[in-house]
C-alpha cells in the first residue's frame, strides 16, 4: 500500500477538522460561517476525488477519448455548491439582523446580553 | 498550500484578512478540481466561493465590525474534540478504495451506463449537464426550490418596511 | 468610487464581456463545462460589478428590484412548467421525451429549458441578496 493512494482522503479530513475547530472554538459569527464553508468544500474533496480515474479526462463525449471521470459525483457537488452560498446568505443575514438587535456578532457578548435581560 | 490557507484563518483575527484569504482558499479548491477533471464543478466554485461569497461576506463586515474579539478562553477542548474526530476519519480512511483507481465500487453502478448510453439518449455531450437537468431532474428542480426559499427567507429578514424607509431616506448609501 | 475614471471605463468596456460569457456558459453548456448555475451567477456577478462602480441607485434602474424578484419565482415556474408539460402529453413528470416528434430532440430541448429556468432564479436570487446587503445602510451606533 502506497501512502499516496490515500492523500487524498487525508486532505479532505485535515481540511474537515481545521472547519469543525473554527466552528466549535471561533466566537465570531462570521468567522463561524467561514469555517463552516471550509468544512463544506472539505466535502467536495471528499466527493469528487473518488471519482477521478487516473489517465481520465473530463466527462465531456468526444471521439478523441474512451475513459472519463465518474459525472455523478460532479453532479452532486455542483448542486450542493450553489446551495452552499444560498444558505451561507441566509447566514449573514441573520448576523446583520442580529448585530443590529444586540449589537455585536459575538457569540459570548450576545449571551450575556441576553442574561442580563432576563 | 489549501491547508495553510485555513490554517490561517483559525489564526487570524483581522476580519478582512480572513475574508480576502477564504477567497483564495476558493480559487486553490477550484485548481484543484480541475485537476481532478470536474471542470463544471471547479467553474461554479471559482464563481460562487471566490465571487459572490466574497461580495456577501465583505457586505456583512461593511454592516457590523471587521475585528474580531479576542477569545477569553484558551480553546483547549475544540482542539482536543477536532483531534478525536480527525483520529476516528484517518481510521476510517484505511477502508476506502486507492485514489484514481478505476475498479473501485464508485465506478459500478450508474455512472458507466450514463457515459454509455447519455449522448444517444439526450443529445447533449456534457454529461454532467445531461445527468443534472435529465436523469436527477428531480434533485435539480428540489434544489432551485432550496434556492428560492433561502431568496425569501432573506427578504423577510433584510427587507426594509416602507415606513421605515421614509423615516431614513438619507442612509442609504452607494453599494461598495 | 464615482471620481476614479479608471475602473468606470473598464467596467464600461468589460460588462459586455461578461454579460456575453455569461450566455455562452449558458448555451454552451450543453457542449462544454457550463450550464445554468454557472451562468446565473456569472449574469448577477455583472450587475454587481455595475452596481459597485456606478453605485447602488442606477443598477436599480438597470434592474429594478420588482423585476429580480419575479426572476426568482418564474425560474422556479419554467422549471415545474416544464415538468408538467412532459406529465400533460401522456408521460412522467419531468420526461422530457414527449416535448418534441423526436425523443432525442425533446430531451435536447428539455434541458435546455430547465437549465433557463434555473439560470433565471440562481441570477434572481443572487442579485436580489446584494440589493438587500448593499442597501441597508450602517446602523448607526
Amino acid at each position: 500500500m502506497n501512502p499516496l493512494d490515500y492523500a487524498n482522503y487525508w486532505i479532505a479530513m485535515f481540511l474537515l477538522v481545521t472547519g469543525l475547530f473554527i466552528v466549535i472554538a471561533r466566537g465570531n459569527l462570521v468567522k463561524k460561517l467561514v469555517g463552516l464553508g471550509i468544512f463544506q468544500t472539505s466535502v467536495y474533496l471528499l466527493y469528487i476525488a473518488p471519482g477521478k480515474i487516473l489517465g481520465g479526462t473530463a466527462p465531456i463525449i468526444d471521439p478523441r477519448f474512451s475513459v472519463y471521470s465518474n459525472p455523478l459525483p460532479h453532479v452532486l457537488i455542483l448542486t450542493a455548491i450553489v446551495v452552499g452560498v444560498a444558505t451561507l446568505a441566509l447566514g449573514l443575514a441573520l448576523v446583520v439582523r442580529i448585530n443590529e438587535a444586540y449589537g455585536s456578532i459575538e457569540e459570548d457578548e450576545v449571551h450575556a446580553l441576553d442574561l442580563e435581560r432576563d | 498550500m489549501m491547508a495553510i490557507t485555513a490554517v490561517t484563518i483559525a489564526r487570524l483575527r483581522n476580519l478582512f484578512a480572513v475574508v480576502v484569504l477564504s477567497t483564495l482558499y476558493s480559487f486553490l479548491m477550484a485548481t484543484v478540481l480541475v485537476v481532478l477533471d470536474a471542470v463544471d464543478v471547479a467553474l461554479t466554485e471559482a464563481a460562487v466561493g471566490a465571487g459572490i461569497s466574497t461580495v456577501l461576506l465583505l457586505g456583512t463586515l461593511y454592516l457590523t465590525r471587521s475585528e474580531e474579539a479576542v477569545p477569553v478562553h484558551r480553546a483547549w477542548l475544540p482542539f482536543g474534540v477536532a483531534l478525536v474526530v480527525g483520529g476516528l476519519l484517518a481510521f476510517g480512511t484505511l477502508g476506502l478504495p486507492e485514489f484514481g483507481r478505476p475498479d473501485s465500487d464508485i465506478h459500478q453502478h450508474v455512472a458507466p451506463r450514463y457515459l454509455e448510453q447519455g449522448k444517444a439518449e439526450t443529445g447533449v455531450p456534457n454529461i454532467v449537464t445531461a445527468v443534472l437537468a435529465s436523469y436527477r431532474g428531480f434533485d435539480t428542480l428540489g434544489e432551485t426550490t432550496v434556492i428560492f426559499t433561502a431568496g425569501v427567507g432573506i427578504i423577510l429578514l433584510l427587507r426594509r418596511s416602507r415606513s421605515d424607509e421614509s423615516d431614513r431616506p438619507t442612509d442609504r448609501r452607494d453599494g461598495s | 468610487m464615482r471620481a476614479q475614471i479608471v475602473p468606470r471605463v473598464v467596467t464600461k468596456l468589460f460588462i459586455p464581456f461578461v454579460l456575453m460569457f455569461a450566455l455562452y456558459v449558458q448555451f454552451h453548456g450543453d457542449y462544454g463545462p457550463g450550464g445554468g448555475f454557472q451562468a446565473g451567477v456569472t449574469l448577477a456577478a455583472a450587475i454587481i460589478l455595475y452596481a459597485l462602480i456606478f453605485g447602488l441607485p442606477n443598477a436599480r434602474r438597470v434592474m429594478p428590484p420588482w423585476l429580480v424578484e419575479a426572476m426568482i419565482a418564474l425560474g422556479v415556474l419554467i422549471f415545474g412548467a416544464v415538468g408538467v408539460a412532459g406529465m400533460l402529453r401522456g408521460e412522467e413528470f419531468l420526461d422530457y421525451s414527449v416535448l418534441s416528434a423526436d425523443a432525442v430532440a425533446g430531451q435536447h430541448l428539455g434541458i435546455l429549458l430547465v437549465e433557463a429556468g434555473v439560470c433565471v432564479t440562481v441570477a434572481g436570487v443572487m442579485l436580489m441578496i446584494f440589493y438587500l446587503f448593499a442597501g441597508r445602510g450602517r446602523r448607526p451606533s
